[in-house]
């Protein structure tokens, strides 16, 4: 690789100022500053006691905190220098997609037309906002390959849940809500998949994994019956491989009246090559913070909306926007509120994350098919680039194409050097990056997942392989007091679980 | 417009070093059968600028409150003002772009700001843990009722009436898969009509409820203990500053919609989900906990904390499958509240309560405008007036008003009217002037 231009996705420059730790807010406080101030009203000044009974009246304000507006900008603006962010470097972390936000989606959604509207206003003042809304489901619905969607779950494991009902509503309708308690799920899955079956009211059968690392399909037939009511799979799967034999897959479950859930977290390998409803899935979910670009926030908010194929539309959450025949002056599409017919129900307070949805349609709108297909394309060439270069250093256990992200193992390295994956993690911070997933999918031992995504260039592909090449070479011993640059060293988890102090308040005197 | 940064000619590049000729080549695993002839079927890429065009379109689609709509709507979506430091700080792309934080050593901000946020919610409350945060306020209610189950063995769970009626129907919703057995509680007079005997897993109240009145929380932390049951509160973050806290009156498990510190209405999300609980349940707490520690050298820091409670590591086992929560919206919920301080958290909740009592009082010298309960309120009051309540609210936009929420029919209709301490005087009266009109 000629690279002959610096890396744009690595860190160390970042300035740090000191290690001594942020004061809390709480410390920062001063008895009586505030930097509250409250519009003129006119409105008549009753006292609290004029206005709330005397058993409801707190006896004393509740404490918060009382700071300057600068010493709270100060606060907030230090905090945010004490972490790691897409926006200021590379961040390979394994099952999240982290690729770079683009700006234009935060500009896009920040109108007062579309924030400054009320979630009860009568659907004639918010026909902008069913529109875009349709908009977007009809686009998810083209990328998947399916009938019709709801955009009401917040985040993927709220989709997968809401699939789960819509499954149980399927069976049911068909008389055989009873029989079928069974949900499989490969071993590689994710820890959502089994959470959410439980809470589904279904139990969950695993189906290990081939040598190969993908469904082992005589363990698979093995554990179908007329009991299963479904599976969920993710295609490509936790290790990064495509289900080759998905569609073998798909007709056995059929076969025996199950249902296909596609969770949707690896969605980013396939856009514009194939899609789920091709594949023979039933129900799918997307991360559109993960996919679509909606920038993760630390750990939200997301969404996770659920597509269908026909003949599980009647049963999506309600209530969503509809297109009617013609708008009320006759001119134009008109959108209105409904349930569909057999409808599980309400799944959000409101429409979901309504914000974060726009965003993700802003994004695909710049993109447009032809760039969805260059993400898939140049998500999968990275992590392919990569595996490339680590090989030989770090094991590979499935060393074959992978899509979007590969999974590799310290495994080598801990029985040579006593050198972890938690290590390399950590080193990793050190050299710039954020650090892959660890010890994640639980097939791999001393597993590391490196997603590198499509907008990673290839001079920071190169310095980031360079650097796990780098931090292989070290030992288990080296390693123990990485990462040193960070704000903090290496975390004790053991003694804030042991002695939890889950608040301010909570801190022993 | 894309953005992906490759060449072509460092494409060419990366292939021939894995001795390949087309990034095609790479999907190989990926059936013939199933391979997509053209490609997405979707528009071709728009420039940033025409994307803008089309979310003017359908900006100016909508119509959001303010100069042109002044909003009395309430219902659990609350037009309050937003200072400049929640946008300047919240949204710091740092904050933004994170991931949760699993490598807690390059993520010490995001996890000082929720362990402050923690903080607060405890504060607020009157409880002692609060998680990062949930989904939004019926999430929240979901979790709190699967906690209530758990904690007691019991099916059962009572939920009055004054509970917000989207979330009592999330729960209806996702009580299909827990088999959980919801029993609705009517109102007397906009208060909780409890049973007096029964085994629940938990009574549910809201307090201030849907149409606004202050319920009887102590009473009902008392019959829940008689009971043995939890008593589970969903609480208004902004009543805080008036009211006794739900904990103080014997609240085991508080929930609530943290809207009105830093989230705008944007058509009801990203909002976030408030979730405190008292320790002897911590071990059932929902989602993400934060909690301080040391790093090797002895310093302060902060980690996601009683990690085992989590689905990734318990997965079947786990009591909820959260994963990732809003934590960007706690992030603007603590800095908003922040910057109120305790003397301005009071002040609001003061500001609301004044412009709730002016305007209720002078809407029901309205002819033919009724009360629908005589029980206090603070931000938030029903009335009844001689024209459908849906019909009022048509009138009223005419006339420039968001008039408020119509009720459904479980409350015999009505009108869900709520003044924030964005409403003067001037507004108030106005608003008052055109009801007058439109109740004829």
């Amino acid at each position: 690789m000629s690279t002959g231009s610096a890396p744009g996705g690595r860190a160390t420059s970042a300035p740090l100022m000191g290690r001594d730790p942020e004061p809390t807010l709480f410390e920062l406080s001063s008895p009586g500053r505030t930097a509250a101030n409250f519009r003129a009203t006119g409105v008549p000044e009753w006292s609290a006691e004029e206005l709330v009974p005397a058993g409801a009246l707190r006896d004393e304000p509740t404490p918060v905190a009382e700071v300057s507006e600068r010493d709270l900008v100060a606060h907030m603006t230090r905090l945010s220098h004490r972490q790691f962010s897409v926006d200021l470097g590379a961040y390979p972390l394994g099952s999240c997609t982290m690729k770079y936000n683009p700006k234009l989606c935060d500009d896009a959604v920040a109108r007062a037309g579309l924030a400054d509207v009320h979630p009860a206003s009568p659907p004639a003042l918010t026909q902008g906002w069913m529109a875009l809304l349709a908009d977007l489901e009809d686009a998810l619905c083209r990328i998947t390959g399916m009938a019709a969607a709801t955009l009401q779950p917040p985040a993927g494991a709220a989709g997968e849940l809401t699939g789960l009902l819509l499954m149980r509503a399927f069976h049911g309708a068909g008389g055989q809500g009873g029989r079928r308690r069974r949900v499989l799920i490969p071993d590689s899955a994710h820890g959502t998949n089994p959470a959410s079956v439980t809470l589904g009211g279904y139990e969950v059968t695993q189906v290990p994994s081939d040598a190969r690392g993908c469904v082992d399909l005589d363990a698979l037939a093995a554990r179908l019956d007329d009991d299963v009511a479904g599976i969920m799979l993710t295609n490509p799967n936790t290790l990064g491989l495509f289900e080759e034999d998905i569609v073998a897959i798909a007709g056995a479950v059929h076969e025996v009246g199950g249902l296909l859930y596609y969770d949707g977290a690896n969605l980013n390998a396939i856009l514009g090559v194939t899609r789920p409803g091709d594949m023979g899935f039933d129900i799918v979910h997307m991360n559109l913070h993960k996919t679509f670009a909606v920038p993760h926030g630390g750990g939200g908010p997301g969404a996770g909306p659920v597509a269908v194929t026909d003949r599980l539309a009647p049963y999506l959450p309600g209530p969503r926007p509809v297109r009617t025949a013609e708008g009320p002056s006759g001119g134009g599409d008109a959108y209105e509120w409904a349930y569909p017919e057999h409808s599980i129900g309400r799944a959000h307070s409101w429409h979901g994350n309504a914000l974060a949805l726009a965003r993700a349609w802003s994004y695909i709108l710049a993109n447009g098919g032809d760039g969805l297909a260059r993400v898939s394309q140049a998500a999968v060439l990275n992590a392919n680039w990569l595996r490339h270069r680590l090989r030989g250093t770090y094991d590979i256990p499935y060393d074959r194409p992978c899509m979007h992200e590969l999974v590799a193992s310290a495994t080598n390295l801990k029985r040579a050097r006593g050198l972890r994956a938690l290590d390399v993690a950590k080193r990793m911070l050190e050299e710039g990056f954020h650090a892959p997933t660890t010890y994640f999918p639980l097939v791999v031992e001393e597993a590391l997942m490196i997603e590198p995504t499509e907008t990673e260039s290839p001079q920071t592909l190169a310095a980031m392989a360079d650097a796990l090449i780098r931090i292989a070479a070290g030992t288990g011993d080296d390693a123990h007091a990485a990462p040193r640059t960070s704000p903090v060293g290496r975390v004790d988890e053991a003694r804030a679980a042991r002695q939890l102090i889950p608040t301010w308040d909570a801190r022993p005197t | 417009m894309h953005f992906v940064p490759h060449t072509d000619a460092e494409v060419a590049e990366m292939l021939a070093s894995m001795g390949l000729s087309s990034v095609d080549e790479l999907f190989a695993a990926v059936p013939a059968a199933l391979r997509l002839a053209g490609g997405v079927d979707l528009a071709p890429g728009l420039a940033e600028a025409d994307v803008a065009g089309r979310f003017d379109a359908y900006a100016a689609a909508n119509r959001p409150v303010g100069r042109g709509l002044v909003c009395f709507a309430g219902a659990g979506a609350y037009d309050h003002d937003i200072p400049s430091v929640v946008h300047a700080l919240a949204f710091r792309s740092e904050f933004v772009t994170a991931y949760t934080p699993y490598q807690p050593e390059v993520a010490q901000g995001v996890l000082q700001a929720l362990f402050e946020y923690q903080t607060l919610v405890c504060r607020l409350f009157g409880l002692d843990v609060a998680n990062a945060s949930l989904y939004d306020g019926a999430s929240a209610l979901v979790e709190a009722v699967n906690l209530a189950v758990a904690a007691t063995g019991r099916q059962e769970v009572w939920v009055s009436r004054g509970v917000h009626p989207h979330w009592r129907q999330v729960v209806a919703t996702l009580a299909a898969g827990t088999g959980h057995r919801v029993v609705d509680v009517a109102l007397d007079d906009g208060l909780t009509a409890w049973p007096a005997a029964g085994s629940p897993a938990a009574l549910v109240v809201q307090s201030p409820n849907y149409l606004g009145c202050i319920e009887g929380v102590g009473a009902a932390g008392e019959l829940a203990r008689s009971l043995g049951a939890l008593l589970v509160v969903a609480a208004d973050p902004v009543s805080a500053g008036l009211l006794r806290s739900p904990g103080s009156l014997g609240a085991d498990v508080v929930v609530g919609e943290g809207q009105p510190f830093g989230a705008p209405l944007s058509l009801g999300g990203p909002y976030l989900g408030l979730f405190a609980c008292r320790r002897e349940h911590v071990r059932r707490l929902p989602g993400r906990l934060v909690g301080e520690t040391l790093d090797t050298e002895g310093r302060r820091a902060y980690v996601t904390t009683l990690r085992t409670r989590e689905q990734d590591i318990r997965r079947e086992k786990a009591s909820s499958n959260v994963c990732t929560n809003q934590t960007l919206m706690a992030v603007a919920f603590l800095v908003h509240l922040a910057w109120l301080g305790t003397a301005g958290l009071r002040e609001l909740a003061l500001r609301c309560a004044r412009g709730t009592r002016y305007c209720r009082e002078a809407l029901l010298a309205v002819e033919g405008v009724e009360p629908l309960s005589g029980a206090p309120v603070l931000r938030e009051f029903a009335v009844r007036t001689p024209v459908a309540a849906g019909v009022v609210v048509d009138r009223m936009v005419e006339a420039g008003f968001l008039a408020g929420v119509a009720l459904g029919e479980e409350y015999g209709g009505g009108l869900l009217i709520a003044v924030t301490e964005k409403r003067t005087r001037a507004e108030i009266d106005a608003f008052v002037t055109a009801f007058e009109k439109a109740v004829r």
